[in-house]
Protein backbone atom coordinates (compact mmCIF):
# COMPACT_ATOMS: atom_id res chain seq x y z
CA UNK A 1 0.00 0.00 0.00
CA UNK A 2 1.51 3.64 -0.72
CA UNK A 3 -0.05 6.67 0.04
CA UNK A 4 -0.11 9.74 -1.81
CA UNK A 5 -0.63 12.96 0.38
CA UNK A 6 -2.71 15.32 -1.24
CA UNK A 7 -0.09 18.53 -0.56
CA UNK A 8 2.40 16.95 -2.41
CA UNK A 9 3.67 16.39 -6.16
CA UNK A 10 4.41 12.57 -6.61
CA UNK A 11 6.69 11.05 -9.17
CA UNK A 12 5.08 9.73 -12.33
CA UNK A 13 6.73 7.30 -14.67
CA UNK A 14 4.86 6.31 -17.81
CA UNK A 15 5.17 6.09 -21.75
CA UNK A 16 4.30 8.94 -23.33
CA UNK A 17 3.77 8.02 -27.56
CA UNK A 18 6.17 5.34 -26.77
CA UNK A 19 8.68 7.34 -25.52
CA UNK A 20 9.46 7.12 -22.09
CA UNK A 21 7.95 10.10 -20.07
CA UNK A 22 8.20 11.35 -16.09
CA UNK A 23 6.72 14.20 -14.28
CA UNK A 24 5.21 15.31 -10.96
CA UNK A 25 1.75 15.49 -10.51
CA UNK A 26 -0.48 16.12 -7.01
CA UNK A 27 -3.00 13.07 -6.36
CA UNK A 28 -5.90 15.77 -7.31
CA UNK A 29 -4.42 16.54 -10.82
CA UNK A 30 -6.30 14.61 -13.93
CA UNK A 31 -4.57 13.14 -16.74
CA UNK A 32 -5.82 15.46 -19.40
CA UNK A 33 -4.05 18.25 -16.81
CA UNK A 34 -1.27 16.04 -17.04
CA UNK A 35 -0.60 15.74 -20.23
CA UNK A 36 -1.16 19.34 -21.61
CA UNK A 37 0.09 21.17 -18.55
CA UNK A 38 3.34 19.50 -17.27
CA UNK A 39 3.71 16.82 -20.56
CA UNK A 40 3.08 19.96 -23.13
CA UNK A 41 1.34 17.39 -25.25
CA UNK A 42 -1.32 20.23 -25.96
CA UNK A 43 -2.81 18.01 -28.46
CA UNK A 44 -5.24 15.90 -26.22
CA UNK A 45 -8.28 18.73 -25.82
CA UNK A 46 -10.12 18.93 -22.63
CA UNK A 47 -14.38 20.04 -22.75
CA UNK A 48 -16.17 19.00 -20.39
CA UNK A 49 -14.38 17.55 -17.84
CA UNK A 50 -17.25 14.93 -17.16
CA UNK A 51 -17.03 12.07 -19.49
CA UNK A 52 -19.40 13.02 -21.57
CA UNK A 53 -17.94 15.16 -24.35
CA UNK A 54 -14.99 12.67 -25.54
CA UNK A 55 -12.55 15.85 -26.54
CA UNK A 56 -9.67 14.46 -24.08
CA UNK A 57 -10.38 10.80 -25.42
CA UNK A 58 -6.55 8.42 -25.28
CA UNK A 59 -5.40 5.23 -25.32
CA UNK A 60 -4.20 3.91 -21.74
CA UNK A 61 -2.54 0.67 -22.30
CA UNK A 62 -4.14 0.03 -25.38
CA UNK A 63 -7.73 0.90 -24.68
CA UNK A 64 -9.22 4.32 -25.37
CA UNK A 65 -10.23 6.25 -22.00
CA UNK A 66 -11.49 9.74 -21.19
CA UNK A 67 -7.98 11.48 -19.71
CA UNK A 68 -10.56 14.13 -17.57
CA UNK A 69 -11.91 10.76 -15.59
CA UNK A 70 -8.41 9.30 -15.13
CA UNK A 71 -5.84 11.01 -12.25
CA UNK A 72 -1.96 11.21 -12.88
CA UNK A 73 -1.00 9.21 -10.36
CA UNK A 74 -2.91 6.55 -11.70
CA UNK A 75 -1.35 6.21 -14.65
CA UNK A 76 2.20 4.99 -13.68
CA UNK A 77 4.25 2.56 -15.36
CA UNK A 78 1.04 2.79 -18.31
CA UNK A 79 1.57 3.51 -21.87
CA UNK A 80 -0.31 6.32 -22.98
CA UNK A 81 -0.63 7.20 -26.65
CA UNK A 82 -2.13 10.57 -27.06
CA UNK A 83 -3.31 12.28 -30.90
CA UNK A 84 0.94 13.43 -31.25
CA UNK A 85 1.16 9.34 -32.18
CA UNK A 86 -1.04 9.19 -34.90
CA UNK A 87 1.41 11.19 -37.69
CA UNK A 88 4.02 9.20 -39.21
CA UNK A 89 5.95 11.78 -39.50
CA UNK A 90 6.05 15.94 -39.68
CA UNK A 91 4.19 17.35 -42.10
CA UNK A 92 2.37 13.53 -42.73
CA UNK A 93 -1.09 12.78 -41.86
CA UNK A 94 -1.81 9.07 -41.07
CA UNK A 95 -4.49 7.29 -43.61
CA UNK A 96 -7.66 8.08 -40.65
CA UNK A 97 -6.27 11.73 -40.79
CA UNK A 98 -5.79 12.09 -44.37
CA UNK A 99 -9.23 10.88 -44.71
CA UNK A 100 -10.66 13.36 -42.31
CA UNK A 101 -9.13 16.44 -44.34
CA UNK A 102 -10.44 14.72 -47.43
CA UNK A 103 -14.15 14.56 -46.42
CA UNK A 104 -14.11 17.37 -43.88
CA UNK A 105 -14.83 15.26 -41.37
CA UNK A 106 -13.78 18.52 -39.19
CA UNK A 107 -14.75 22.24 -38.76
CA UNK A 108 -13.33 24.20 -35.34
CA UNK A 109 -11.61 20.59 -34.51
CA UNK A 110 -11.90 21.23 -31.37
CA UNK A 111 -13.41 17.35 -30.88
CA UNK A 112 -11.07 15.88 -33.52
CA UNK A 113 -8.22 14.58 -31.45
CA UNK A 114 -10.38 12.47 -29.00
CA UNK A 115 -12.66 11.26 -32.25
CA UNK A 116 -9.51 10.24 -34.11
CA UNK A 117 -7.96 8.37 -30.63
CA UNK A 118 -11.05 6.42 -30.76
CA UNK A 119 -11.54 5.87 -34.36
CA UNK A 120 -7.86 4.75 -34.84
CA UNK A 121 -8.34 2.39 -32.16
CA UNK A 122 -11.19 0.63 -33.51
CA UNK A 123 -9.71 0.50 -37.10
CA UNK A 124 -6.66 -1.46 -35.61
CA UNK A 125 -8.37 -3.40 -33.93
CA UNK A 126 -11.57 -4.20 -36.26
CA UNK A 127 -10.47 -3.46 -40.06
CA UNK A 128 -13.57 -4.39 -41.33
CA UNK A 129 -15.73 -2.15 -39.07
CA UNK A 130 -18.63 -1.21 -40.80
CA UNK A 131 -20.63 2.14 -40.25
CA UNK A 132 -22.76 0.69 -37.60
CA UNK A 133 -19.50 -0.10 -35.62
CA UNK A 134 -18.06 3.69 -36.75
CA UNK A 135 -21.26 5.01 -35.14
CA UNK A 136 -21.51 2.97 -31.97
CA UNK A 137 -17.82 4.15 -31.01
CA UNK A 138 -18.54 7.78 -32.41
CA UNK A 139 -21.41 7.63 -29.74
CA UNK A 140 -18.65 8.63 -27.14
CA UNK A 141 -17.82 11.86 -28.62
CA UNK A 142 -19.93 15.06 -29.38
CA UNK A 143 -19.27 17.22 -32.48
CA UNK A 144 -21.09 20.32 -32.75
CA UNK A 145 -19.81 21.20 -36.72
CA UNK A 146 -20.31 18.12 -38.86
CA UNK A 147 -23.46 16.36 -37.78
CA UNK A 148 -21.40 13.13 -37.92
CA UNK A 149 -22.15 11.94 -41.70
CA UNK A 150 -18.32 13.72 -42.79
CA UNK A 151 -16.98 11.69 -40.02
CA UNK A 152 -18.38 8.31 -40.97
CA UNK A 153 -17.44 8.60 -44.59
CA UNK A 154 -13.59 9.40 -43.18
CA UNK A 155 -13.95 6.36 -41.22
CA UNK A 156 -15.11 4.28 -43.59
CA UNK A 157 -12.79 5.70 -46.78
CA UNK A 158 -9.80 5.02 -44.26
CA UNK A 159 -10.79 1.45 -43.24
CA UNK A 160 -10.88 0.78 -46.83
CA UNK A 161 -7.38 2.04 -47.82
CA UNK A 162 -5.80 0.76 -45.22
CA UNK A 163 -7.13 -2.55 -46.00
CA UNK A 164 -6.22 -2.01 -49.52
CA UNK A 165 -2.66 -1.32 -47.74
CA UNK A 166 -2.50 -4.59 -45.86
CA UNK A 167 -3.32 -6.25 -48.66
CA UNK A 168 -0.91 -5.40 -51.07
CA UNK A 169 1.59 -5.79 -48.34
CA UNK B 1 -13.93 21.17 -12.87
CA UNK B 2 -11.24 20.18 -10.60
CA UNK B 3 -11.80 17.67 -7.93
CA UNK B 4 -11.13 19.24 -4.01
CA UNK B 5 -7.81 17.49 -2.90
CA UNK B 6 -7.25 14.58 -1.56
CA UNK B 7 -4.85 11.57 -0.59
CA UNK B 8 -4.64 8.99 -3.12
CA UNK B 9 -3.55 5.34 -1.87
CA UNK B 10 -2.85 2.76 -3.48
CA UNK B 11 -3.70 -0.40 -2.69
CA UNK B 12 -2.34 -3.82 -3.93
CA UNK B 13 -4.62 -6.28 -2.38
CA UNK B 14 -8.41 -6.45 -1.26
CA UNK B 15 -7.43 -6.47 2.25
CA UNK B 16 -5.62 -3.31 2.24
CA UNK B 17 -8.58 -1.50 0.35
CA UNK B 18 -11.56 -2.65 2.79
CA UNK B 19 -8.96 -1.72 5.76
CA UNK B 20 -8.34 1.67 4.57
CA UNK B 21 -12.37 2.20 4.06
CA UNK B 22 -13.12 0.67 7.17
CA UNK B 23 -10.71 3.26 9.10
CA UNK B 24 -11.13 6.57 7.22
CA UNK B 25 -15.17 5.73 6.86
CA UNK B 26 -17.07 8.58 5.77
CA UNK B 27 -13.93 11.30 4.44
CA UNK B 28 -12.99 8.10 2.60
CA UNK B 29 -14.04 6.52 -1.01
CA UNK B 30 -13.53 3.47 -3.14
CA UNK B 31 -11.54 4.33 -6.40
CA UNK B 32 -12.25 1.87 -9.06
CA UNK B 33 -12.84 3.03 -12.55
CA UNK B 34 -13.40 6.29 -11.91
CA UNK B 35 -16.22 6.50 -14.51
CA UNK B 36 -19.12 8.03 -12.38
CA UNK B 37 -16.74 8.94 -8.88
CA UNK B 38 -14.52 11.08 -11.29
CA UNK B 39 -17.13 13.13 -12.82
CA UNK B 40 -18.49 13.78 -9.54
CA UNK B 41 -15.07 14.87 -8.01
CA UNK B 42 -14.93 17.02 -10.75
CA UNK B 43 -17.79 18.96 -10.04
CA UNK B 44 -17.70 18.47 -6.92
CA UNK B 45 -20.47 16.91 -5.75
CA UNK B 46 -18.14 14.45 -3.64
CA UNK B 47 -14.91 15.45 -1.56
CA UNK B 48 -13.85 12.53 0.13
CA UNK B 49 -10.20 13.58 1.61
CA UNK B 50 -8.75 9.98 1.01
CA UNK B 51 -9.24 8.18 -2.63
CA UNK B 52 -8.71 4.27 -2.45
CA UNK B 53 -7.39 3.01 -5.60
CA UNK B 54 -9.20 -1.14 -5.70
CA UNK B 55 -7.83 -1.02 -9.42
CA UNK B 56 -4.19 -2.06 -8.64
CA UNK B 57 -5.66 -5.31 -6.47
CA UNK B 58 -4.70 -8.34 -8.42
CA UNK B 59 -7.74 -10.26 -5.80
CA UNK B 60 -10.00 -7.51 -7.30
CA UNK B 61 -9.96 -8.63 -10.68
CA UNK B 62 -11.52 -12.11 -10.35
CA UNK B 63 -14.52 -13.20 -12.67
CA UNK B 64 -15.75 -16.73 -10.28
CA UNK B 65 -18.76 -18.62 -12.38
CA UNK B 66 -20.03 -21.35 -9.34
CA UNK B 67 -23.26 -22.37 -7.60
CA UNK B 68 -25.45 -21.38 -10.42
CA UNK B 69 -24.04 -17.51 -10.29
CA UNK B 70 -21.47 -15.16 -11.72
CA UNK B 71 -19.14 -13.48 -8.85
CA UNK B 72 -17.80 -10.39 -10.03
CA UNK B 73 -15.09 -9.20 -8.03
CA UNK B 74 -14.71 -4.78 -7.67
CA UNK B 75 -12.08 -4.44 -10.26
CA UNK B 76 -13.54 -5.89 -13.04
CA UNK B 77 -14.18 -3.65 -15.72
CA UNK B 78 -16.71 -3.71 -18.28
CA UNK B 79 -15.28 -4.40 -21.05
CA UNK B 80 -13.19 -7.24 -19.86
CA UNK B 81 -16.54 -9.22 -18.90
CA UNK B 82 -18.24 -7.87 -22.05
CA UNK B 83 -15.23 -9.65 -23.95
CA UNK B 84 -15.47 -12.64 -22.09
CA UNK B 85 -16.60 -15.49 -24.94
CA UNK B 86 -18.95 -17.57 -22.60
CA UNK B 87 -20.85 -14.43 -21.52
CA UNK B 88 -23.38 -14.92 -23.54
CA UNK B 89 -24.58 -18.93 -23.13
CA UNK B 90 -23.93 -18.49 -19.33
CA UNK B 91 -25.56 -14.95 -18.83
CA UNK B 92 -27.75 -13.83 -22.08
CA UNK B 93 -29.46 -10.79 -20.39
CA UNK B 94 -25.84 -9.43 -18.85
CA UNK B 95 -24.48 -10.06 -22.80
CA UNK B 96 -27.66 -7.81 -23.93
CA UNK B 97 -27.77 -5.34 -21.26
CA UNK B 98 -23.55 -4.48 -21.11
CA UNK B 99 -23.75 -3.01 -24.62
CA UNK B 100 -25.94 0.03 -23.37
CA UNK B 101 -23.58 0.96 -20.45
CA UNK B 102 -21.68 4.02 -21.26
CA UNK B 103 -19.69 4.04 -24.86
CA UNK B 104 -16.95 1.94 -25.57
CA UNK B 105 -14.59 4.69 -24.58
CA UNK B 106 -15.81 4.40 -20.83
CA UNK B 107 -16.46 0.49 -20.30
CA UNK B 108 -13.06 0.28 -21.04
CA UNK B 109 -12.66 1.66 -17.62
CA UNK B 110 -15.64 1.25 -15.22
CA UNK B 111 -16.41 -1.50 -13.27
CA UNK B 112 -19.69 -3.18 -12.49
CA UNK B 113 -19.13 -2.80 -8.94
CA UNK B 114 -19.02 0.94 -9.44
CA UNK B 115 -21.95 1.24 -11.22
CA UNK B 116 -23.59 -0.48 -8.25
CA UNK B 117 -22.18 1.49 -5.94
CA UNK B 118 -22.68 4.71 -8.09
CA UNK B 119 -26.50 3.22 -8.19
CA UNK B 120 -28.11 5.60 -10.54
CA UNK B 121 -31.54 4.77 -11.34
CA UNK B 122 -31.31 4.75 -15.06
CA UNK B 123 -28.11 2.32 -15.19
CA UNK B 124 -28.35 -0.76 -16.48
CA UNK B 125 -25.88 -2.63 -14.22
CA UNK B 126 -27.97 -1.86 -11.24
CA UNK B 127 -31.36 -2.85 -13.41
CA UNK B 128 -29.41 -6.18 -14.81
CA UNK B 129 -28.52 -6.69 -10.67
CA UNK B 130 -32.23 -6.58 -9.62
CA UNK B 131 -33.54 -8.50 -12.60
CA UNK B 132 -31.08 -11.54 -11.91
CA UNK B 133 -31.68 -11.77 -8.33
CA UNK B 134 -28.10 -10.47 -7.58
CA UNK B 135 -26.56 -9.83 -4.24
CA UNK B 136 -23.52 -7.50 -3.23
CA UNK B 137 -21.25 -8.62 -0.78
CA UNK B 138 -20.12 -6.14 1.27
CA UNK B 139 -17.08 -5.54 3.52
CA UNK B 140 -16.03 -3.82 7.09
CA UNK B 141 -12.17 -4.56 7.36
CA UNK B 142 -12.10 -8.42 7.96
CA UNK B 143 -16.52 -8.99 8.37
CA UNK B 144 -18.36 -9.78 5.38
CA UNK B 145 -22.54 -9.40 4.59
CA UNK B 146 -24.62 -10.16 1.40
CA UNK B 147 -26.94 -8.51 0.70
CA UNK B 148 -29.82 -8.61 -2.22
CA UNK B 149 -29.91 -6.19 -4.78
CA UNK B 150 -33.31 -5.48 -4.11
CA UNK B 151 -32.58 -4.05 -0.58
CA UNK B 152 -29.71 -2.62 -1.64
CA UNK B 153 -31.03 -0.08 -3.45
CA UNK B 154 -32.42 2.58 -1.17
CA UNK B 155 -33.23 5.55 -3.23
CA UNK B 156 -31.79 7.95 -6.16
CA UNK B 157 -27.84 7.15 -5.46
CA UNK B 158 -28.58 6.19 -2.09
CA UNK B 159 -27.92 2.38 -1.16
CA UNK B 160 -27.13 0.33 1.97
CA UNK B 161 -23.47 0.29 2.03
CA UNK B 162 -22.27 2.07 4.88
CA UNK B 163 -19.74 4.61 4.90
CA UNK B 164 -17.03 2.26 6.31
CA UNK B 165 -18.27 -0.89 3.82
CA UNK B 166 -16.70 -1.63 0.53
CA UNK B 167 -17.82 -3.51 -2.33
CA UNK B 168 -15.98 -6.46 -2.78
CA UNK B 169 -17.96 -8.22 -5.56
CA UNK B 170 -21.76 -8.63 -7.18
CA UNK B 171 -23.33 -11.89 -7.88
CA UNK B 172 -25.61 -12.10 -10.94
CA UNK B 173 -27.90 -15.56 -10.95
CA UNK B 174 -27.01 -17.63 -13.79
CA UNK B 175 -30.10 -17.59 -16.28
CA UNK B 176 -31.31 -20.90 -16.29
CA UNK B 177 -31.86 -23.13 -19.78
CA UNK B 178 -35.19 -22.72 -21.23
CA UNK B 179 -35.48 -19.01 -20.26
CA UNK B 180 -35.69 -16.20 -22.44
CA UNK B 181 -34.66 -12.61 -22.23
CA UNK B 182 -34.79 -9.43 -23.83
CA UNK B 183 -33.63 -5.92 -22.83
CA UNK B 184 -34.87 -2.26 -24.73
CA UNK B 185 -33.92 0.89 -23.63
CA UNK B 186 -34.24 4.38 -25.17
CA UNK B 187 -32.34 7.40 -24.15
CA UNK B 188 -31.48 10.98 -25.67
CA UNK B 189 -28.08 9.17 -27.13
CA UNK B 190 -26.69 5.78 -27.57
CA UNK B 191 -24.81 5.04 -24.30
CA UNK B 192 -26.29 7.97 -22.27
CA UNK B 193 -27.96 7.10 -19.23
CA UNK B 194 -31.45 5.32 -20.23
CA UNK B 195 -34.71 7.61 -20.23
CA UNK B 196 -36.59 4.19 -19.46
CA UNK B 197 -35.16 0.47 -19.95
CA UNK B 198 -36.90 -2.33 -19.39
CA UNK B 199 -35.42 -6.03 -19.21
CA UNK B 200 -37.45 -9.48 -18.85
CA UNK B 201 -36.82 -13.07 -18.32
CA UNK B 202 -39.47 -15.57 -19.28
CA UNK B 203 -39.32 -19.29 -18.06
CA UNK B 204 -41.75 -21.88 -17.69
CA UNK B 205 -42.77 -20.68 -13.96
CA UNK B 206 -42.16 -16.80 -14.24
CA UNK B 207 -42.57 -14.15 -16.12
CA UNK B 208 -40.77 -11.09 -14.73
CA UNK B 209 -40.20 -7.31 -15.76
CA UNK B 210 -37.60 -5.31 -14.57
CA UNK B 211 -37.80 -1.27 -14.75
CA UNK B 212 -35.50 1.21 -14.49
CA UNK B 213 -35.40 5.13 -15.14
CA UNK B 214 -38.66 5.55 -13.23
CA UNK B 215 -38.62 5.27 -9.64
CA UNK B 216 -35.90 5.58 -7.80
CA UNK B 217 -34.60 2.12 -7.60
CA UNK B 218 -35.26 -0.76 -10.12
CA UNK B 219 -38.17 -2.35 -9.91
CA UNK B 220 -38.93 -6.13 -10.85
CA UNK B 221 -42.33 -7.17 -11.43
CA UNK B 222 -43.63 -10.88 -11.45
CA UNK B 223 -46.32 -12.47 -13.07
CA UNK B 224 -46.77 -16.66 -12.66
CA UNK B 225 -48.12 -16.12 -16.21
CA UNK B 226 -48.72 -13.71 -18.94
CA UNK B 227 -50.22 -14.21 -22.24
CA UNK B 228 -49.58 -12.46 -25.44
CA UNK B 229 -53.33 -11.24 -25.11
CA UNK B 230 -53.31 -9.82 -21.26
CA UNK B 231 -49.94 -8.14 -21.48
CA UNK B 232 -51.35 -4.89 -23.16
CA UNK B 233 -53.52 -4.63 -19.87
CA UNK B 234 -50.96 -5.53 -17.43
CA UNK B 235 -48.35 -3.40 -18.55
CA UNK B 236 -50.71 -0.48 -18.42
CA UNK B 237 -51.40 -0.99 -15.21
CA UNK B 238 -47.41 -1.60 -14.44
CA UNK B 239 -47.00 1.53 -15.17
CA UNK B 240 -49.15 3.32 -13.71
CA UNK B 241 -48.04 2.19 -10.46
CA UNK B 242 -44.96 3.06 -10.70
CA UNK B 243 -43.66 6.52 -9.50
CA UNK B 244 -43.08 8.27 -12.63
CA UNK B 245 -42.38 11.61 -12.71
CA UNK B 246 -41.87 14.25 -15.36
CA UNK B 247 -38.00 16.18 -15.56
CA UNK B 248 -36.03 17.99 -18.08
CA UNK B 249 -35.61 14.72 -19.95
CA UNK B 250 -39.09 13.67 -20.29
CA UNK B 251 -42.85 13.82 -18.57
CA UNK B 252 -44.11 11.40 -16.62
CA UNK B 253 -46.98 10.21 -18.96
CA UNK B 254 -43.70 9.50 -21.61
CA UNK B 255 -41.78 7.48 -19.56
CA UNK B 256 -45.70 5.42 -18.94
CA UNK B 257 -45.64 5.44 -22.50
CA UNK B 258 -41.63 4.09 -22.77
CA UNK B 259 -43.01 1.34 -19.97
CA UNK B 260 -46.12 -0.07 -22.10
CA UNK B 261 -43.55 0.06 -25.45
CA UNK B 262 -40.05 -1.03 -24.07
CA UNK B 263 -42.22 -3.82 -21.63
CA UNK B 264 -43.42 -5.51 -24.61
CA UNK B 265 -40.66 -4.73 -26.62
CA UNK B 266 -38.70 -6.94 -24.29
CA UNK B 267 -41.18 -9.64 -23.25
CA UNK B 268 -41.79 -10.41 -27.38
CA UNK B 269 -37.79 -10.37 -27.57
CA UNK B 270 -37.82 -12.80 -24.40
CA UNK B 271 -40.60 -14.92 -25.77
CA UNK B 272 -39.01 -15.43 -28.80
CA UNK B 273 -35.97 -16.48 -27.54
CA UNK B 274 -36.92 -18.80 -24.79
CA UNK B 275 -39.50 -20.79 -27.53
Amino acid sequence: MRRLTATERHPVRFTLNGKPAEGTAHPRMLLSDFLRGVQGATGTHVGCEHGVCGACTVRIDGATARSCLTFAVQIEGAEIDTVEALAPAPGRLSVLQDAFRKHHALQCGFCTPGILMSLDTLLATEPRANAERIRDVLSGHLCRCTGYQPIVAAALDAAQTLREETDNA
Amino acid sequence: MKPAAFDYVHCETLDEAAEMIAQTGDDARILAGGQSLVAMLNMRLATPTVLVDVMPAQDARKVAADNGTLKISAAVRQASLLDDPNLTSRNPLLAQMLPWVGHPQTRARGTLCGSVAHADPSAEIPLALAALDGTVILRRGRKRRSVKATDFFLGMMLTDKADDEMIEAVTFADVEQGTGTGFAEVGRRKGDFAIVACAALISPKRVRLAVGGVNDTPFVKDWDTLSPQDEGEALNALAWSLDARGDLHATARYRRDLVRHLGAKALKEARTCAD
